[in-house]
């Protein structure tokens, strides 16, 4: 074995050769000399009653404990259409996992557990989406083909997933471009994963066959923030329909990046738009560090053919090794397998993503392919080394390594060694040929880890299940009529009531433009007042407190129509909020109550200024000519709010104040 | 002439022809709704005329109403060729020499355009190539009899199957199976074992209730299952192979003429009814349920009597049926009846002469119970006293399938209705059973709580 690498340093070097920097501090001509590329899948449930393809209720979730049966399943992959195999659902079927389904007995039918045919398709699902289609401006297909989808990791337990084609090539307008949209499918959810653990997974059924949308967008977004602004656009579309549900899991955006010589890199399941920047930022560097080490690798092997791991069955006393899962793994009677990379010194603990190097793309691997359970293995380059000079000197005789190589120790049940094996050499030998096509799950930090093959074409199959369902050009022509206003007249028309753009997002994301003009419309609200009513004023109250139940936007409109039933002041909306947020099924009675709010006659009101006026230089000697005023207004408001415009009684009470001195 | 237009009929092919485009061609399509680009499917021939399908790049079909179309134009050509890709199936010294006689159904099959649906797909490598597990257990042999599905097995099939068994017996097989769709699975199973009598080998029918084109398939299990007990039981009786629990857990031997399919679409739809079944299999065992089977020989003898009579009906009762329907069945020239009659085995009054007059005809009319389960009991009754002073036969506790099939058999070989009566009534294959154990029949109900239970830790 050649001299220690100090993996931290190399981590470090390496990082500046990529050239990383904090996305923060990022010029945007930097996205462009990477050649940066994303695309979008965007996912939105459908708000129907009932499930896509049978009739359970859609949108009622247990709790992961409570089932009422299990079912164990296995996948095995089969024939695409074009007759070929798909690569994920061959490694897929590498990985040899027993999945179990929770069912509870309420949401889940024999449909769901793939012992019943699909029944029709739900119609109130097909009439939303082809809504939403229009939205887009979609060419909406003549017949809809229910195809599979093939998904061998076993979140839906027929192995595919029944989806169709709505409408094809539409656009949306962002700030300074237009993006064009592939397409717009209508699918069945999956099952929610309860847990993963070697070969054992398991997914709660109640999610799954709910009617869902993807909108997939062309990979024409050229930085993160563009992505991040389409995202929000198709959220905001698809919620102005007011037919799909809201809430956590309801959206979920799948996306897409890849840089000049890169591949394009699916990250799924983002479920918060606010992540994106950051997870394509990092991605977009993870592809230039795979494409520095694919140069590299190439300069060091030039023949690749050549390249080759060995493996050797370890057998060494581990008495002195203190390494907890070794020790764990070895008293369980794994075995134990080392693993010579000629030629890979600096490239496992070379900077891949901010706090990730390539050695954590072979533990992604082995996890989800091998099965094997984190921490799976340690290598020469580990930050914190586990094994000392002594024993890695005995290794690398044993496996006659070279100062240039690098080494990887991991612990398997003997099944698994050898797809652990495999698994090790295909990603070596995959960087040699730069960044893999994948999928990768989205971390909250911003990195992301293996998922799973990038799945194509070969994975659909037509639905032998069902017939075609032809969408005549009067059904469209009826759900036209169903449209809310367009997006971008959405945004006209804030602009035309001047909201502030800092409410734009708020108002869009929960879809209040039709509450607004709604309450504009039966009291004759200023639109703008409104507008910051909602955006700014139950915003903060929002970060600030939690309700009982989640608070209903309508419960605003019931605000207004009260105040105006009883004539009071908007002064008191600020007042009002808080609590109707927090308690919203308390009856404005009762909030006033609380508020201890009086009715009071304006001139009652104003007869006390005077009173006031001359007791305040009895109670205080300020000098400051504002210091009667705000004790007046102090005392006043109690009574004063809600019976009088607040501003107005100030002027009054300023004036007053004015008169005296005049005297 | 090759048909270049698979599927397409009326204004879809006056279309096709107007652009001159073929199926599989690299379309781009105008239409009114906007542009479209794709190859061009077969289309199914039960579909309408007035749409055009179109596999898009990502992989999804769609629908074009021709009426929209304005232009079409080729620019390319991509023709799919779906197939199981076949791989040699390795032979091993030593391994047990199974023989599968392929009938259609499920068990492999691919899609199939002009339907739209699924057709049967074999052959020993392509059946390698979808389960290459099965080299392990056995050295495979397949020959495809027929590729129909089951609901068009009938009386030549049933021959034609029970002399190829035969001739594969005294060739020294060491098991049989039999690929079988899964609708009728349970009659070929009774007619096979009335037709091959004292078998030294095991006789495995097995189906799928998933088609193998799909990743959640039950046919690769159901498959493995049927090989393990053909090649490595010592069960030598006819048996159905299926799921036990719908969980990828374990299979069913079921004894061929106490199984029934009942379930329209779950994977363990075949149950034994009125006894318990044979074994469960699984991969790499079999564990016996009963005791009391044929054991596994080494002689290659075996009796085969391919007979039967093609004009047996059978009559499931309903209350106010009125005797036309035996009537007519008399004037069609019918030669055996079977009743599936109420409760303990009864019709009402009005039928009274129809079964007199066959009793002078000499047609033989067997009673058997709707209830599925349980013997026909004609004495409990003065209905069934009449009944039987009219003519008609208490089949004990054959089920109506089965009793059918063993009418159809008996009539093939005569029509003296002693000899008719004595071969119905001497049980060949647990057919009929001297008594019902105690825990055959359990008819689980969900919503109570015992069973609630019983689901939440049994993977059912």
């Amino acid at each position: 074995m050649g001299k220690e690498i100090k993996a931290e340093e190399n981590y470090n070097i390496t990082k500046k050769k990529v050239r990383y920097t904090p996305r923060k501090k990022t010029p945007l001509k930097t996205y462009k000399e990477l050649g940066f590329m994303s695309g979008l899948e965007v996912h939105q449930q459908l708000n129907t009653k009932e499930k896509l393809f049978c009739r359970c209720p859609a949108g009622l979730y247990s709790d992961f404990e409570d089932y009422d049966a299990e079912i164990i399943r296995h996948m095995r992959p089969t024939l695409s259409e074009m007759g070929t195999y798909d690569g994920t659902a061959l490694m897929e079927f590498r990985t040899k996992k027993n999945i179990t389904y929770r069912i509870k007995n309420e949401t889940t039918c024999t449909y769901d557990v793939d012992d019943t045919p699909p029944f029709p398709i739900n119609r109130e699902a097909v009439d939303y989406a082809v809504q939403i289609a229009l939205q887009l401006k979609l060419n909406i297909v003549g017949e809809l083909h229910i195809t599979r989808k093939q998904y061998l990791d076993g979140s839906i337990p027929t192995g595919f997933q029944r989806t169709a084609i709505i409408g094809i090539e539409g656009e949306i307008p962002l700030k300074k471009k237009k993006i064009k949209i592939i397409q717009l499918s209508i699918e069945e959810d999956s099952c929610r994963e309860v847990s993963d653990i070697g070969h054992e997974r398991i997914y709660q059924t109640d999610r799954l066959g709910v009617p869902l949308i993807e909108t997939v967008t062309y990979p024409e977004m050229k930085t993160p923030d563009e992505v991040l602004e389409a995202a929000q656009y198709i959220r905001f579309l698809n919620r102005s329909s007011g037919k799909v549900r809201v809430g956590i899991g309801a959206g979920r955006e799948d996306v897409n990046v890849s840089i000049t010589g890169g591949t394009r890199v699916e990250i799924k399941g983002v479920s918060h738009n606010k992540w994106i920047p950051e997870l394509t930022h990092n991605e977009a560097f993870r592809q230039k560090a795979l494409l520095i080490i694919k140069d590299e690798l190439n300069k060091r092997v030039p023949d690749t053919k050549k390249w080759e791991p060995t493996f050797k069955n370890v057998d060494f006393d581990v008495s002195d090794i203190g390494y907890e899962p070794i020790k764990n793994a070895m008293n369980d009677g794994w075995k134990l397998v080392a693993c010579n990379l000629p030629e890979f010194k600096g490239i496992l603990s070379h900077f891949l993503q901010p706090g990730k190097t390539f050695a954590d793309e072979i533990e992604g691997r082995l996890k989800v392919i091998a099965c094997l359970e984190k921490p799976n293995y340690v290598h020469s380059e580990d930050m914190n080394p586990v094994f000392n000079e002594l024993l890695l000197n005995q290794r690398s005789k044993l496996l006659n390594c070279k100062k240039n190589d690098a080494q990887i120790v991991f612990w398997a049940l003997q099944e698994d060694v050898q797809t652990a094996c495999e698994t090790i050499e295909e990603r070596c030998r995959m960087a040699f040929e730069g960044v893999p096509n994948e999928t990768r799950k989205a971390l909250k930090d911003g990195t992301t880890i293996f998922e799973r093959v990038l799945p194509g074409a070969d994975r659909m199959y037509p639905d032998t299940d069902s017939a075609p369902i032809p969408i005549e050009d009067e059904y469209i022509e009826k759900q036209r009529k169903e449209l809310p206003v367009d997006l971008d007249k959405r945004l006209e028309q804030m602009k035309e009531w001047q909201v502030p753009e800092d409410c734009y997002h708020y108002i869009l994301r929960n879809n209040l433009v039709l509450e607004i003009e709604r309450i504009n419309r039966d009291f004759k609200i200023n639109p703008k007042y409104l507008a910051t009513t909602f955006a700014h004023n139950l915003k903060y109250i929002e970060g600030q407190l939690v309700p009982d139940v989640p608070f209903p936007y309508t419960k605003v409109y019931d605000m207004f129509k009260f105040i105006n039933e009883k004539n009071l002041f908007f002064d008191i909306v600020k007042s009002i909020l808080p609590i109707i947020y927090l308690h919203s099924q308390m009856e404005f009675e009762s909030v006033l109550n609380s508020l201890e709010f009086e009715n009071y006659k304006k001139e009652a009101i104003l007869k006390n200024v005077s009173s006031l006026q001359s007791m305040f230089p009895k109670i205080s000697k300020s000098k400051n000519p504002k210091a009667a005023e705000k004790w007046i207004m102090g005392n006043l408001r109690p009574i004063a709010l809600g019976n009088i415009p607040l501003q107005e009684l100030n002027k009054f009470v300023r004036k007053s104040l004015a008169e005296e001195g005049a005297k | 002439m090759i048909d270049i237009f698979k599927g397409y009929k009326g204004k879809a092919v006056e279309i096709l022809k107007k652009f001159n485009i073929r199926v599989w061609s690299d379309t781009k399509v105008k239409t009114t709704r906007g542009d479209f680009s794709g190859i061009i499917l077969p289309r199914s021939e039960n579909d309408d005329d007035k749409h055009i399908v179109l596999k898009l790049v990502t992989g999804y079909n769609v629908g074009i109403n021709v009426g929209t179309i304005t232009d079409m134009k080729e620019i390319g050509y991509k023709e799919a060729h779906y197939k199981i890709p076949e791989r040699e199936f390795p032979f091993t010294e030593g391994q047990p020499k199974v023989k599968l006689f392929g009938t259609g159904g499920t068990i492999a099959s691919r899609l199939d355009y002009r339907t739209g649906a699924v057709i049967p797909a074999f052959s020993p490598g392509e059946l390698y190539g979808a389960v290459p597990e099965l080299a392990d257990i056995c050295n495979l042999e397949t020959e495809k009899l027929f590729a129909v599905f089951s609901e068009n097995m009938g009386p030549e099939q049933y021959k034609t199957l029970a002399i190829a068994i035969g001739k594969e017996i005294e060739k020294g097989i060491d098991g049989i199976i039999i690929g079988h769709g899964t609708d009728t699975l349970h009659h070929t199973a009774a007619a096979l074992s009335f037709m091959i009598q004292n078998s030294p080998v095991p006789i495995i029918l097995v189906g799928s209730q998933r088609s193998s084109d799909r990743p959640s398939s039950d046919a690769a299990l159901n498959l493995t299952h049927a090989a393990t007990a053909a090649a490595k039981s010592d069960i030598a009786e006819i048996m159905v192979c299926m799921f036990g629990p719908t969980s990828d857990e374990y299979g069913l031997l079921h004894q061929g003429t106490r199984v029934r399919k009942m379930h329209s679409s779950y994977r363990s739809t075949f149950r034994t009814i009125g006894d318990v079944p044979i074994a469960t299999v699984t991969r790499d065992k079999i564990t016996p349920i009963k005791q009391n089977y044929n054991r596994r020989r080494n002689d290659k003898k075996v009796t085969i009597l391919p007979y039967f009579e093609e004009k047996v009906a059978m009559l499931y009762y309903y209350p106010n049926m009125q005797p036309d329907m035996i009537y007519s069945l008399i004037d069609n020239g019918y030669k055996g009846i079977i009743i599936a009659g109420t409760g303990l085995g009864h019709v009402n009054k009005p039928l009274y002469p129809a079964i007199r007059k066959c009793k002078e005809l000499g047609i033989p009319i067997y009673m058997t119970v709707q209830t599925l389960w349980g013997y026909v009991h004609m004495f409990v009754y003065d209905t069934g006293r009449d009944l039987m002073n009219y003519g008609i036969i208490p089949a004990e506790n054959m089920l109506p399938e089965v009793a059918i099939v063993k009418l159809s058999w008996a009539l093939g070989q005569t029509n003296d209705p002693e000899k008719v009566r004595e071969l119905m009534l001497t049980p060949i294959a647990n057919e009929i059973t001297k008594r019902e154990p105690y825990n055959g029949y359990l008819v689980y109900q969900g919503g109570i709580p015992e069973v609630e239970e019983f689901i939440k830790k049994v993977r059912k």
